[in-house]
């Protein structure tokens, strides 16, 4: 199935901020109906790279193809339009609206030119149910009463509601408890088989082995690796790759990007 | 709800389970307990003063032409209140918005005096506000300088601007008989009760609405105390204004001032209008939004720039039309339309509501609330006159030093009710 076209193809992605490159030529894919994981240690680049996918971020140079077009993506709503949704780390969501209101911040249903709240409310309720959510007693409640997990949902929920191609979920199960991170990780494998390209972010190497089909491997702000995750894939050679950039035959060839960043 | 059935409620059982009037009251207290105190506090200080006020010197404070004459005081505080409420509600402030309604009174007050149609010279007033709003709005969003220092700036050039139109006109007389009714004329008795029937009727609607809406979180019982309570104040209110409220002396010659003042319908409309513009609309969500997390917003694809530079043309306008309200009390413009205190009223008069000055919550009910407690202190004041409180020393509540500080001390109870319930969150 590997030799399937991806659904998200990014080549050659440079991205600085001032001084410091924090992404370079990044080549990265993202393909329908698998969970392809996105590893690599702090300050690596994950973030950034998805807030470039987003349009939050403009890139300095590089290209990006969507279901094989050229695509440029200027904004959020560009992102959007192509089907692609993100769930941030930093969840992004305004405390002081509630839980509808958020999920469909920039995209609400109008009736007659006027917000139509319970159309809105009604689907709010119809996609966490869709996703089992047993946490959440209101979806009128404001998001600033929420607990982290509560909040990951919604910010989960948002980006499922609009039937989207691709969710990138940076590091949903962060701030999680257990039982929490299970239903969170079954839930990107129910959309990975629903046919969605999943790319899912995260520091946590078994949860990587339980759900991803590819693994992409950052080392600072460069792809070390790109690799399919098969019985032989072990913990250690994620680790190895996420800390030295190399494990075995596959990773970098040189060691020029540390000596750049010692420069 | 008890802690029991909360463990087998379904999702979002909340949303979906019928709520008794208990239900709804214990919510409430919830959720003053956790610091969201919302309108509460001016609303008891409205009620407090009002004591105070009426027990000091009930034969003054406690009349029917106080009460109208209260109105008209409150009015342009409270619409210039409900201007900046735009800006506050994005975390930012317009300094000038005092200023702002000074020149629209007074460029409407020249264009009158030229002769033109009033609709025309409301329609220029009403340009130049939006203009001098939006420049501020320019400044802020696209030039990238903050709210505070960029109308700190205009507060100076505004009223410069002002100082031009007046010229050593000194004051110049509003020469139009509708503008110099909107604060001092009233309804005939008869319209009283027309406005009264069709309030009443709108407001029930909109609870029914709600109530349609909430599936079952809303509980009758909750809408018909609200319907009842604001059927029998307004009907209560307007039997009272309804009574001729001329003096004595002009009574026996036959003077009758009755009916509701016409800054009742006025403000209700504004108060309606743009209650629906920030509750109803997408336009509303979005400046709501931008308030509460600018960075999520720009995320959700909203263009978070024009947001910014359009509600500060609304403020604007909305604080044009205040100058309007301004006008209309003295019957004309000088060099102090808008100045002085009017702009740090206007300001207290939406903290005082409740609006927060660090943006994302706030109503436009909130204006009208704090406007009628900042103007209670100023009208109930005097009427307190010269008292020794604890019998240590004389104080002069009727003296301009007095009326600031409590002012000033109203405003500072409030903020602090504001930074605390943010801390507590
Ligand atoms: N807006 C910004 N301006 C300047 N530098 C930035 C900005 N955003 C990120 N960086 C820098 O880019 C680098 C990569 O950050 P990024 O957030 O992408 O890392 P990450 O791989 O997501 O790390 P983590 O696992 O901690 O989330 C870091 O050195 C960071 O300091
Ligand atoms: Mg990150």
């Amino acid at each position: 199935m590997s030799n399937d076209k991806p659904i998200l193809e990014l080549q050659g992605i440079n991205k600085s901020f001032g001084p410091v490159q924090v992404l370079r030529a990044v080549d990265f894919n993202v393909y329908a109906g698998k969970v392809t994981a996105l590893i690599g240690d702090n300050g690596a680049g994950k973030s950034t790279l998805v807030k470039c996918i987003a349009g939050v971020h403009p890139t300095d140079s590089g290209e990006v193809r969507f279901n094989g077009q050229s695509v440029s993506i200027h904004g959020p709503k560009d992102a959007s339009e192509l089907g692609i949704e993100i769930v941030y780390q930093d969840l992004a969501l305004c405390e002081n609206l509630d839980v509808v209101q958020n999920m469909f911040l920039g995209r609400e249903r109008l009736k007659h030119g006027l917000l139509d709240g319970s159309s809105m409310e009604q689907a709010a309720r119809d996609t966490l149910a869709s996703l089992s959510v047993r946490t959440l007693k209101s979806v009128r409640q404001q998001v600033m009463s929420l607990s982290g997990g509560q909040r990951q949902t919604v910010a989960i929920a948002r980006a499922v509601l609009w039937n989207s191609k691709v969710i990138i979920l940076d590091e949903p199960t962060a701030a999680l408890g257990v039982a929490q991170t299970a239903q969170v990780l079954e839930l990107v494998r129910n959309l990975a088989n629903q046919g969605v390209g999943v790319v899912l972010i995260s520091h946590n190497m078994n949860e990587i082995l339980q759900v991803a089909d590819r693994v992409s491997a950052m080392y600072l702000g460069q792809v070390a690796a790109d690799i399919e995750v098969t019985e032989s894939t072990t913990r250690e050679t994620l680790v190895e790759l996420i800390t030295s950039g190399r494990s075995g035959d596959v990773g970098l060839i040189t060691n020029d990007a540390e000596e750049e960043v010692t420069a | 709800m008890t802690d029991t059935t909360t463990e087998v409620l379904a999702d979002f059982a909340l949303d979906t389970t019928a709520k008794s009037l208990g239900d709804v009251v214990s919510d409430a207290k919830a959720r003053f307990k956790s610091g969201n105190l919302g309108s509460l506090p001016s609303v008891l200080a409205i009620i407090t003063l009002v004591a105070i006020f009426g027990y000091a010197n009930p034969d003054a404070f406690l009349t029917t032409s106080n009460l109208a004459n209260l109105m008209g005081q409150a009015s342009a505080v409270i619409v210039i209140a409900m201007a900046v409420t735009f800006v506050l509600l994005l975390g930012e402030i317009d300094l000038a918005a005092g200023f702002t309604a000074g020149v629209a009174a007074t460029v409407m007050a020249t264009r009158l005096a030229d002769g033109w149609p009033l609709w025309q010279a409301l329609a220029i007033s009403a340009l130049v506000a939006i203009a001098l709003g939006m420049f501020t709005g320019y400044m802020v969003a696209k030039v990238g300088i903050p709210s505070f220092v960029v109308t700190l700036a205009n507060f100076l050039s505004f009223q410069g601007i002002l100082l031009l139109l007046v010229k050593d006109k000194g004051t110049l007389r509003v020469q139009s008989t509708p503008v110099k009714a909107l604060v001092g004329g009233n309804l005939s008795p008869t319209l009283s009760w027309l406005l009264v029937a069709v309030g009443l009727t709108l407001f029930a609607w909109s609870l029914w609405r709600t109530m349609a809406n909430s599936y079952g979180a809303v509980p009758r019982s909750l809408v018909l105390i609200k319907l009842g309570g604001a059927a029998a104040a307004a009907i209560m209110v307007t039997l009272l204004l309804n009574e001729n409220r001329a003096f004595e002396k002009a009574k026996e010659q036959g003077t009758v001032i009755d009916g509701i003042p016409y800054v009742v319908p006025a403000i209700m409309v504004l108060l309606v209008l743009l209650t629906f513009l920030l509750t109803r609309t997408q336009y509303g969500r979005h400046l709501m939004a931008v308030g509460g997390n600018p960075e999520a917003a720009r995320r959700a694809g909203i263009n978070v720039q024009r947001i910014r530079l359009t509600a500060f043309g609304l403020c604007g306008l909305i604080a044009g039309i205040g100058g309007i309200f301004l006008a209309s009390f003295v019957d004309s413009v000088d060099p102090n339309t808008g100045a002085n205190d009017t702009l740090l009223l206007a300001v207290g008069a939406a903290v005082i509501g409740g609006t927060s000055l660090f943006g994302g919550k706030g109503r436009v009910l909130n204006a009208v609330l704090g406007g009628i407690v900042l103007a209670l202190i100023p009208n109930g004041l005097p009427l307190v006159g010269q008292r020794s409180p604890f019998g240590i020393i004389d104080i002069d509540f009727s003296s301009s030093g007095v009326k600031f500080i409590c002012a000033g001390l109203a405003l500072l109870a409030a903020s602090s009710v504001d930074a605390l319930s943010r801390k507590g969150a």
